[in-house]
């Protein structure tokens, strides 16, 4: 699989100045596809026979517009900045970690049986560091087997990462029914953890301050991949793994690491979700934010600053979404066509765009 | 234990690890059409699903179920049809276009059936089956393997098929040469975007054909979201048969007896969750990658788009 993952090249200079001729460009190649799928999924709406203007008027109103609707897309943000980082580093280094819904899921649920059991035996402050912290260290373990199997029998990792994001996905259940389940309540869930426990609210917002973690993590990662050593060793395993090995870089040690710090991520954000907004697990609860996220990651050449645009419009997308499907009676299973339809118009307008570019050259 | 090896258990064992592992195997064995062509083809959960849903659609409409196995394989092959142009045409990222096609596929197909039938609910009878005579009244075995629909046998056929395709025909050299060393292909005047269309499209049409087995044998019903990653499982048995159909063939039943296993239990009066049941497949594929350790045998090409002239 070969991919691009440099930023844009430049621009041939013309006529126009380059900051504006850059900017014009930016906002063709994303406000044109996002319009289109807007266009084309609205031709369903209508077909389904359901106003899209009123619709879209009303995920434009809760997703973004009214504070309450800003707040929870900017809550929703969280676990997906964690996700898309952790798969920044995985894909950089050319590792196809696949398994974000197990190692998160898994993460969840454990950090979900922790905190209530921790708070009141520590300070607040070290319950939540602590939930973190296990978080991720149970996202890594669960990428032990992939990793260890990748770095020295080099076994496919879409394979193992798969089975096991199957296999977490189950265990996550089994613990939630089995072992860690609340006995005071009827429908199988983990005890919560009470609202004054979680993480901080920021300023005088609903917005959990989840968001910075993830904004931190995401512009880190970044920052790691483009601009350190370390970062450029994993770009060069991703590139070519014999060459790398040529050029004397430990490949499984390497591999290795770039398991644990993308599962960890994950698990990160599974802690992130529980100890900030969820306080619990309830049976058979699976987001599975990593399959959607993948996508966005892809379509940001694996650049954190426009991966946190694109998981920004996703949450407007999916938050707003939901209160449409409760006022209109669509149900919410539409958000998934519109992204679907809208990463396709990504996809054909970047492939538009590197031609007329090979042409201009 | 004498309770576990009745009659009763083994058939309903045998029979719950065909109806589940076929539908896994005929995606699978698309799977590893495409992925041989060089097109990893992630939207095979989609595929599935809207066979699943198009297939029901029409067996409910028509009362045919044969009409509806053709829906279904027609409607897998239309979201195939898609991914060809994106991504074997156009050379988009195949990822990204098969997660966004399994997307657009569960959104779509939940929608449909919200608006159509999350009133009712309606349910198919029962397909008849096609006992062979003879083999059908051995013990176990007979209405576990030779008492089924005939689909079944079809399916079984399609793998012994494909593996004489892929070992003794010019289409198989064709298609490994589009996953090995297109360039190849190229220069001894095959079109390389014409066999690796076809490939996906046979991958689309026979996921669309599982799923339609799902909803239509399986379930008798559909539900959204029904296929509940058959598609990546389907995908995980044809990287694991490395090429071979038949090795798929038992891995696909392999992983059906462990999805069935829970129903035959029950038959037995053995109650066990069914979240730890559901953990067999995967561990043992786990278990067998761990001691096996075995090198994945993909294509050089897989994943690569071919652009004619280019390095």
């Amino acid at each position: 699989m070969t991919l691009e993952t440099a930023d844009s090249p430049p621009i041939s200079p013309t006529a126009l100045r380059p900051a504006l001729r850059r900017h014009l460009h930016l906002i063709a190649t994303t406000v044109v596809p996002l319009v289109a799928a807007l266009a084309l999924s609205g031709l369903i709406l209508a077909l389904l026979g359901v106003d899209p203007l009123a619709y879209y008027g009303w995920v434009v109103q809760r997703g973004l517009l009214s504070p309450s609707g800003l707040e929870a897309t900017a809550t929703r943000m969280a676990p997906l900045l964690l996700i898309a980082a952790s798969l920044i580093v995985a894909f950089r280094a050319g590792i196809w970690n696949l398994g974000g819904d197990g190692q998160f899921l898994l993460a969840a649920v454990i950090v979900a049986a922790a905190a209530p059991a921790l708070s009141g035996h520590l300070p607040n402050w070290a319950v939540l560091s602590c939930c973190l912290i296990l978080g991720a260290a149970v996202g890594a373990a669960w990428s032990v087997v992939p990793a260890l199997l990748k770095a020295w029998q080099n076994v496919n990792e879409i394979i193992t990462t798969l089975m096991m994001t199957f296999l977490g996905v189950s265990l996550a259940n089994v613990l939630v029914k089995l072992a860690f389940l609340d006995p005071r309540t009827t429908v199988p869930q983990t005890r919560t953890l009470a609202v004054a426990d979680r993480l901080p609210r920021l300023f005088e917002t609903t917005v959990s301050s989840g968001l910075l973690i993830g904004l931190v993590a995401i512009v880190l990662v970044h920052l790691i991949m483009t601009r350190t050593a370390f970062g450029l060793k994993l770009r060069i395993v991703g590139a070519n793994p014999r060459a790398a090995l040529h050029a004397g870089l430990p490949v499984p040690r390497l591999t290795v690491a770039v398991f644990a710090i993308s599962a960890a991520l994950a698990g990160l954000a599974g802690a992130v979700e529980i100890v900030g907004v969820q306080g619990n697990v309830r049976a058979d609860w699976n987001p599975a934010y990593g399959l959607t996220v993948v996508p966005l990651v892809f379509l940001a050449r694996f650049n954190g600053f426009a991966s946190i645009a694109f998981v920004f419009l996703f949450s407007v997308l999916s938050i707003g979404g939901e209160s449409a499907a409760r006022r209109l009676g669509v149900p919410n299973h539409f958000t998934l066509v519109v992204v679907a339809i809208l990463l396709i118009m990504l996809g054909i307008t970047e492939h538009l765009d590197q031609r007329r570019r090979a042409a201009g050259r | 234990m004498s309770a576990l090896f009745t009659e009763a258990f083994l058939t309903a064992l045998i029979l719950g690890a065909v109806t589940a592992g076929l539908p896994l195997m005929l995606a699978g064995l698309g799977e590893q059409i495409s992925e041989k062509a060089g097109v990893l083809n992630i939207g095979l959960e989609g595929m599935m699903l809207i066979g699943a849903y198009g297939g029901f659609l029409v067996a409910y409409g028509s009362g045919s179920i044969w009409l509806g196995f053709l829906a279904g394989a027609v409607g897998g092959a239309a979201v195939a049809a898609v991914m060809a142009v994106l991504c074997v045409g156009l050379g988009l990222n195949q990822i990204v276009i098969g997660i966004a096609l399994t997307l657009g596929a569960e959104g779509m197909t939940a929608l449909q059936h919200h608006f159509q039938f999350a009133q009712s609910y309606p349910r198919l009878p029962a397909v008849p089956t096609l006992p062979i005579p003879g083999l059908s009244s051995l013990p176990v075995i007979g209405p576990a393997l030779f008492d089924r629909p005939a689909i079944v046998y079809l399916a079984v056929a399609a793998v012994a098929v494909t593996s004489w395709v892929f070992r003794r025909t010019h289409l198989g050299l064709a298609l490994q040469a589009a996953g090995d060393k297109p360039a190849a292909l190229d220069a001894a005047g095959v079109g390389v975007v014409a066999i690796r269309s076809a490939a996906v499209l046979t991958a689309g049409a026979l996921a669309g054909l599982g799923g339609a087995f799902m909803s239509e044998v399986g379930a008798g019903i559909f539900v959204p979201f029904m296929t509940n990653g058959a598609g990546f499982i389907g995908i995980v048995l044809a990287m694991l048969a490395r090429g071979h159909p038949l090795w798929l063939l038992c891995g696909a039943v392999l992983f059906g007896a462990c999805l069935s296993i829970t129903t035959a239990l029950q038959v037995a009066g053995v109650d066990i969750p069914t979240d730890v049941i559901q953990m067999l497949p995967f561990a043992t594929v786990l278990l067998i990658l761990i001691l096996f350790g075995r090198r994945a045998a993909l294509p050089p090409a897989l994943g690569v788009h071919y652009v004619r002239g280019a390095r």
